[in-house]
């Protein structure tokens, strides 16, 4: 099971991502950073008290965003529980977000 | 750009799919959202693809190959509509089975994939699986993309390589490694800051192609032993997902980069021990899990009568000089290096790969040859194991064209028998100390690889507390083993409080490492001897997954002193690049003295053709000709004799003088002067000095 909400003010963008995030339903997350590519975004904080699981697909599609975005916009997980702050660790890719 | 090629031309069931193509081999995801499948098989008839959703017993879609799919031997299809996360996939070949000409189709079984990028059923070391499910090891499809931002491999200079052997498991597992993840890929990343200081710059890993740990496994006295050291492989081109932290969520790949990412960052290459020698099938009575109902006749040397050759021990054979599974094991390699960043290669068993197609051995193995000359590898280190199990042995002449280097195993019996005073030892260790010009003077002393223990055989630990292996916990009434190990117990057989006998082991040790970090040609430590590790008297422990094999970090604070001891010596080495020249050069430098000289007790004496158990080794480096800070003159002075003996020290140039660095005997005094020109040993140890300008 799995749902997000995108809201945008002004330059900070702030995704609520609730469930499992795997590759099932990885697209249609994609689809909306894809949406996001070319405006003008400082930060973007993904909310992740709620998601339970990220798979493979799950955390490209968080990758892609920090990379179509831009070096100049910081990307953010919030409120990381144990299994997601394990698996972003193991595979490195807590190097290329900031955990908050 | 748009790919017009890109749309299903058929279906099945529902499913859409189309003709593939025939490169790249395996399961691979395609621009158009497809994934395309391909798979060789040259003797087969008829090619069945096998979809399952993950962990399912029966697979939702068999989709044959039709005949229009096939180019050569090659059957390839791209099929949509898939998840690759939720997927698994095999094989089923049909064809003849006629076991004296070779064949063993078997259309009722389902195969797993040799180029599978990752394979499920082991995803939890240990988990005991469902015997009854007939697809154990099945294909997965993974995103063979990473950002390596930046990263490549390091191509550090061979001869200042300090190789460190390490079991991934055994590395971290027990608890007292303090690790977050024991046991796993991420485990060792725990472990970078230990191995950055302790000095060493390249780690080679027990095998980690995917292997069944449940593979001959059984219980003995209430412990479950397992295949633990994992040579034996079910697939070359998945990392072992019971090794990952991250398996359960289908990331061991991206862990496995991360962890070789990570260690780059540190300036540690990472090299891996290959087995193209034979694979987890066996022999006739051994499952069929890919290659023997693939295509048995290419994938396996084959006797007359249509048996399986055993050069490796294990059952079964490789045919490696067969021109397809030549590039089989090349592609391996390329993937390994292109995608994964390896830095280079040990090949168990590598005599095996110089066998033709009938097992005979060939002077230019066309495997080796092409290893040698490819245009990816061209920087990628090739280690062998120069010798099989079917009476093989080419320590000093295998295969090389200049590329290939060598465990130098005459190194580690020589030095092993010298230190126990061995000293009809004494001639041969001159040679080996030089980087072994005997064996490789036509190449150069990077050829050799020096080492005192590995995985292979005693501890270091081990080597000085027991006369004998102690292999009873493997089940084999203790018939397994080596028992050439030319190991001395210093006095009592395992465990003791006395303690001569532990100090005379503890400088066994010293002695041996220093003399092997001194050595020309190149170093390898076993992980753990740096701290007096013990294996309990096991030289075989291949299935012991326990704290047999498990390295016991609490030895780390017990045995400081030895780690310490460990630690200056390599540092010692990366300080003094004479003791890295790799063209066995020993004339006069323009220090005006021999670049490499031996001594008798008195300097410039030294009969070196007879037996002796004392001798000193100097090395003079002039900044002139290696560009250091300072003029510097290395002197060791080694006594294996039982006792004590006194050593005139060569003479130094004027305004030089010769200090004491490293004295493994009882109170060595570190940078003290020597000014009578001599040094007293006490028996079985060892002085290091340098001499260099007085200030």
């Amino acid at each position: 099971m799995f749902a997000y909400d995108v809201k945008k003010n002004g330059t900070d963008v702030d995704v609520t991502l609730t469930g499992r995030l795997d590759g099932a339903v990885a697209p249609q997350l994609h689809e909306q950073m894809v949406a996001l590519q070319g405006q003008d975004i400082k930060n973007i904080t993904f909310h992740v008290k709620d998601l339970e699981y990220i798979s493979s697909a799950g955390l490209r599609v968080i990758l892609f965003a920090k990379q179509k975005l831009g070096a100049d916009t910081r990307l953010y997980l919030k409120d990381v529980g144990e299994g997601v702050r394990s698996v972003l660790e193991v595979t490195g890719f807590d190097n290329f977000v900031e955990m908050i | 750009m748009i790919r017009i090629d890109e749309y299903p031309t058929h279906e099945h069931n529902g499913i859409p799919y189309r003709c593939g193509r025939v490169q790249p081999f395996g399961a691979s995801v395609t621009s158009g959202g497809g994934i395309n499948f391909s798979i060789f098989s040259r003797d087969a008839t008829k090619c069945e693809l096998l979809l399952y959703h993950y962990g399912a017993p029966e697979p939702f879609a068999v989709i044959p190959f039709p005949e229009e799919f096939r180019i050569g031997h090659v059957f390839s299809m791209i099929v949509y509509g898939l998840d690759p996360e939720m997927l698994e996939y095999g094989y089923r070949f049909d064809g003849p089975f006629d076991p004296a000409q070779g064949y063993r189709f078997d259309r009722t079984k389902v195969l797993l994939d040799p180029y599978a990028k990752l394979v499920s059923g082991r995803n939890r070391w240990g988990k005991e699986p469902d015997w009854n499910d007939p697809f154990q090891h099945r294909g997965c499809v993974i995103m063979e993309d990473y950002d390596w931002e930046g990263d490549k491999p390091l191509e550090i200079p061979m001869n200042d390589l300090v190789i460190y052997e390490a079991h991934v498991r055994s590395f971290t597992k027990d608890v007292s490694s303090g690790v977050r993840y024991p046991g796993t890929f991420a485990g060792l990343l725990d472990k970078i800051p230990y191995l950055k200081e302790l000095g060493v710059n390249c780690v080679e890993l027990l095998p980690i192609f995917e292997f069944d740990e449940f593979e001959n496994s059984r219980v003995i006295e209430g412990r479950r032993l397992y295949n633990y050291w994992g040579y034996s492989t079910v697939n070359f081109y998945a990392p072992k997902a019971g090794y990952a932290a991250s398996a359960p969520m289908g990331l061991a790949a991206d862990e496995l980069k991360n962890t070789v990412k990570q260690f780059h960052k540190a300036g540690i290459e990472v090299m891996l021990d290959v087995v193209f020698n034979h694979t987890a099938e066996g022999n006739e009575q051994g499952p069929y899990i890919s290659y023997r109902g693939i295509d048995n006749k290419t994938y396996y040397l084959l006797t007359p009568e249509g048996y399986y050759y055993n050069f490796s021990g294990c059952g079964n054979t490789m045919n490696c000089n067969n021109s397809v599974v030549r590039n089989c094991i090349l592609d391996c390699l390329r993937y390994w290096v292109s995608d994964y960043h390896i830095d280079g290669f040990r090949f168990d068993l590598a005599s095996i790969l110089s066998r033709d197609q009938n097992g005979a051995p060939m002077t230019s193995p066309p495997l080796l040859e092409t290893l040698a000359h490819d245009a990816i590898l061209g920087k990628t280190k090739l280690i062998a194991e120069a010798w099989d199990a079917g009476g093989l042995y080419q320590v000093g002449s295998f295969p090389a064209w200049g590329r290939w280097a060598e465990w130098n195993g005459r190194y580690r019996d020589c030095l092993r028998r010298f230190v126990k005073s061995g000293a009809e030892q004494g001639p041969e260790l001159l040679w080996r100390m030089q980087g072994s010009p005997d064996l490789y003077g036509n190449r150069c002393a990077e050829a050799s690889i020096n080492f005192i223990t590995c995985h292979d055989g005693f501890t270091l630990r081990d080597l000085v507390s027991y006369n004998q292996k102690h292999n009873l916990a493997n089940g084999e009434e203790n018939r397994d083993g080596s028992d050439n190990n030319d190991s001395w117990n210093c006095g009592a057989e395992g465990d003791t409080d006395d303690r001569e006998i532990l100090e005379l082991r503890l400088r066994q040790e010293k002695n041996a490492v220093a003399l092997l970090l001194l050595s020309r040609g190149i170093p390898m430590l076993l992980s753990g001897d740096e701290f007096g590790n013990t294996q309990f008297g096991n030289n075989n422990a291949y299935c012991q997954d326990n704290q047999i094999s498990w390295l016991d970090w609490n030895l780390l604070e017990k045995n400081k002193d030895l780690h310490d001891f460990f630690k200056r010596m390599i540092h010692f080495r990366a300080k003094h690049p004479v003791l890295r020249r790799s063209d066995f050069f020993r004339d006069k430098n323009s220090s005006g003295y021999p670049e490499m000289s031996f001594h008798g007790t008195r300097p410039w004496e030294l009969d070196e053709s007879q037996p002796f158990l004392s001798f000193g080794v100097l090395y003079a480096e002039p900044k002139a000709d290696y560009g250091t800070k300072e003029d510097a003159f290395i002197y060791c002075a080694v006594n294996a004799y039982w006792e004590e003996a006194r050593f005139e020290l060569p003479s130094l140039p004027n305004g030089m003088v010769w200090r004491e660095i490293e004295y493994t005997g009882k109170e060595g005094r570190a940078n003290r002067a020597i000014r009578d020109g001599a040094v007293s040993l006490m028996p079985r140890s060892l002085m290091l000095l340098v001499g260099k300008a007085e200030t």
